[in-house]
């Protein structure tokens, strides 16, 4: 009997790639890629920051990124200008705007995604089709209506004319979510003795909640951030949201880049807390285990 | 514990050209478990749901005890319902679910409490009631769903294809304790199902339905014996009763080569048939393995052996062709794949149907 070979047992080198691993180059370029398109999309607001952080600056294009920060384009602003009070309309605006918002678009989702009513597939078009006028050309008429209702320069058309831009969108997708809970929780509901309001509320709310949390923040951002209807409808210095009033910073005589900037950043804060707080409701899986299949 | 009937029940979904459910007349005993069965479309569900209050009914009404509850909401019919994929609120724990209907209805917490905790030791549900019906295998959803209907201690359970959703042995199991606590409970309980296993063992009656009409609504044995007509003797038994279209002689049918003499009872209601056929109905374990060649011929295509049994597909040779039946041999010794063996019948078992309309022949044999 022969004696066993002694040679080492030296794997090969491998010539061929695992399925899903990449080569060093490849890892290198793709994460060159996506940190430049990060950068891109970041450079903007590091910009804004820079220029907010110095005092006095009239507009230059230089790169000053190391000089003596200071904040006070912030204080200026804080103290100085009306921010606080177009801060506070901005909220009230958009808190309103919100709750509107949520209080329609859920309502209206849950009764297209659930009862089947005359009129049902036109009002599903006319949601979608509303969607497609880009608000340049809804200026005018919708002044004419708040001029009508009495309503110009005040917080009352803004936020009805913001509720015209997110609950279209918002039920739409509202829809989507309800049609993708089980028709039979609705039913156990009605056998278990719930009204229709009792089921939507008690059964139906809590497990859409993530889209609730999107339609809570899309309809906030739309509030916040608009600045057409909000500089068309609003004319009395006190009444005016953040957006219009930003407006005065750089106008045809003065251009306070500073101090835009200073506001700028300022503006992001409460949108970012609302984010924070919406996001912890965007979970997957509500509804498993409620139903088999 | 409350008696049920449907009085001419009848629904037609918008837009359907055909009822689903066609003036059902059924009347269902209290504390009586019966078993609505049938293929799917049949409207057995419509029907189910009828009861339950989540269908509307165009024609006629429906009853609960002495209260005509045709136009009333689910929540005053009294009644419980399971789901066929359980419908648990998934953000609920089990206590809250099985406790929710009470809780809608005002009842005080300890009630609720106790009740809960009453129907989760019957069902052995007591160490899951804080889990949500994420964290539970399908067969303790289903107890779940049992138990959130056992709580509310209603005038009639309905159970809407509760075991379709479990795996064949789990499935064999609950279906004894389904019935077990039903006859412990003695609430009037209304199953659908469209599996006829199940109806034959669970049910105190089945009722077939077919294309929303009631074929028979009967005892187990007496559906099993004395079908009313072809579909029911086709549904009910497993495998399926072997039916054959045959030509009426003197006082016999001839089956192929084969002749089988025509009991008397049907004797004359086959004569009166007017093309002079009659379908035959023989179920599998009516043949017997003849010992000589005087048996119906039948060439084996297959044989499965399912262990106490086995049964034997094979074709016979009729004038309308070849026919396909099924036959119940010995398990210990059966005939090999297309082997020619000689099945010879029991005619004192033997079912016999008008060719026409499907309907059953005279008196059948007791």
């Amino acid at each position: 009997m022969m004696a066993p070979k002694s040679e080492s047992r030296a794997t090969p080198p491998r010539t061929f790639r695992r399925r899903g691993e990449r080569s060093a180059l490849a890892s290198v370029l793709l994460h060159a890629t996506l940190v430049g398109a990060s950068f891109i999309a970041i450079f903007p607001i590091l910009w804004i920051l820079t220029i907010s952080l110095r005092p006095g600056f009239a507009g230059s294009s230089e790169v000053h990124l190391f000089e003596p920060s200071s904040l006070d384009n912030y204080r200026y602003i804080l103290t100085n200008t009306k921010f606080v009070s177009w801060l506070w309309n901005s909220i009230a605006v958009a808190f309103f705007t919100t709750l509107i918002g949520i209080f329609l678009s859920a309502t209206a989702g849950y009764a297209l995604s659930r009862f089947r009513f005359p009129g049902h597939r036109p009002l599903m078009w006319t949601f979608l089709v509303t969607q497609m006028f880009p608000v340049a050309i809804l200026i005018v008429p919708l002044y004419n209506m708040m001029n009508k209702l009495g309503w110009v320069n005040t917080h009352t058309s803004l936020v009805f004319a913001y509720a015209t831009v997110a609950v279209p969108f918002c039920t739409w997708m509202l829809k989507g979510y309800f049609d993708a809970i089980p028709v039979e929780i609705d039913e156990a509901g009605r056998v278990d003795g719930l009204t229709p309001i009792g089921t939507f509320w008690r059964l139906i709310v809590p497990l859409a909640r993530p889209g609730l949390a999107v339609t809570a923040f899309y309809s906030f951002l739309t509030a916040w951030g608009e600045v057409a209807y909000a500089t068309a409808f609003i004319t009395s210095d006190e009444k005016k949201t953040l957006a219009v009033g930003l407006q005065t910073f750089v106008t045809q005589f003065k251009q306070e880049w500073g101090y835009l900037a200073a506001a700028s950043i300022l503006i992001t804060i409460p949108a970012a807390a609302v984010f924070f707080f919406a996001q912890k409701h965007l979970v997957a899986g509500l509804t498993a285990g409620g139903t088999k299949g | 514990m409350s008696k049920v009937l449907y009085r001419n029940a009848t629904r037609i979904y918008p837009g359907g050209t055909r009822p689903a459910v066609n003036a059902l007349d059924l009347e269902i005993g209290a504390g009586e478990f019966l078993v609505l069965v049938g293929p799917s479309g049949c409207g057995k569900s419509t029907a189910l749901r009828m009861l339950a209050g989540l269908e509307d009914i165009d024609a006629g009404s429906i009853h609960i005890g002495d209260r005509d509850v045709t136009h009333l909401p689910p929540k005053d019919r009294d009644i419980a319902m399971v789901f066929q994929n359980y419908a648990l609120y998934p953000h609920m724990t089990v206590a809250e679910n099985m406790g929710f209907a009470l809780k809608i209805a005002g009842t005080a917490k300890e009630e609720i409490q106790k009740r809960v905790r009453e129907a989760a030791k019957i069902l052995s549900l007591e160490e899951y009631l804080e889990r949500k019906p994420k964290a539970l295998s399908g067969g303790q959803r289903q107890r779940v769903a049992m138990g959130r209907a056992i709580v509310r201690q209603p005038k009639v359970f309905l159970m809407d294809e509760p075991l379709s959703n479990l795996d064949a042995k789990l499935r064999v199991q609950t279906r004894t304790q389904i019935a077990s606590l039903q006859r412990r409970l003695g609430v009037t309980t209304v199953y659908v199902t469209h599996d006829q296993v199940e109806a034959m063992t669970m049910g105190d009656r089945v009722a077939v339905l077919k294309d929303g009409v009631l074929q028979q609504c009967d005892t187990p044995r007496a559906m099993y014996e004395r079908p009313v007509n072809v579909f029911v003797a086709g549904f009910i038994g497993s495998p399926a009763m072997n039916l054959l279209d045959v030509p009426v002689e003197e006082s016999s049918v001839r089956v192929g080569s084969h002749s089988l003499p025509l009991p008397a009872h049907a004797l004359g209601a086959a004569k009166g048939e007017k093309n002079g056929e009659v379908t035959i109905g023989i179920r599998p374990e009516s043949f017997q393995m003849a010992t000589d060649s005087s048996g119906l011929p039948v060439t084996v295509n297959v044989v499965e052996e399912l262990g106490a049994d086995a049964y034997l597909y094979g074709s016979v040779e009729l004038p309308t062709g070849q026919h396909d039946i099924v036959a119940r041999v010995d398990a210990r010794n059966p005939p090999r794949r297309g082997e020619r063996v000689h099945l010879s019948v029991r005619t004192e078992e033997t079912h016999f149907f008008s060719s026409k309309t499907g309907e059953r022949l005279a008196a059948p044999p007791t």
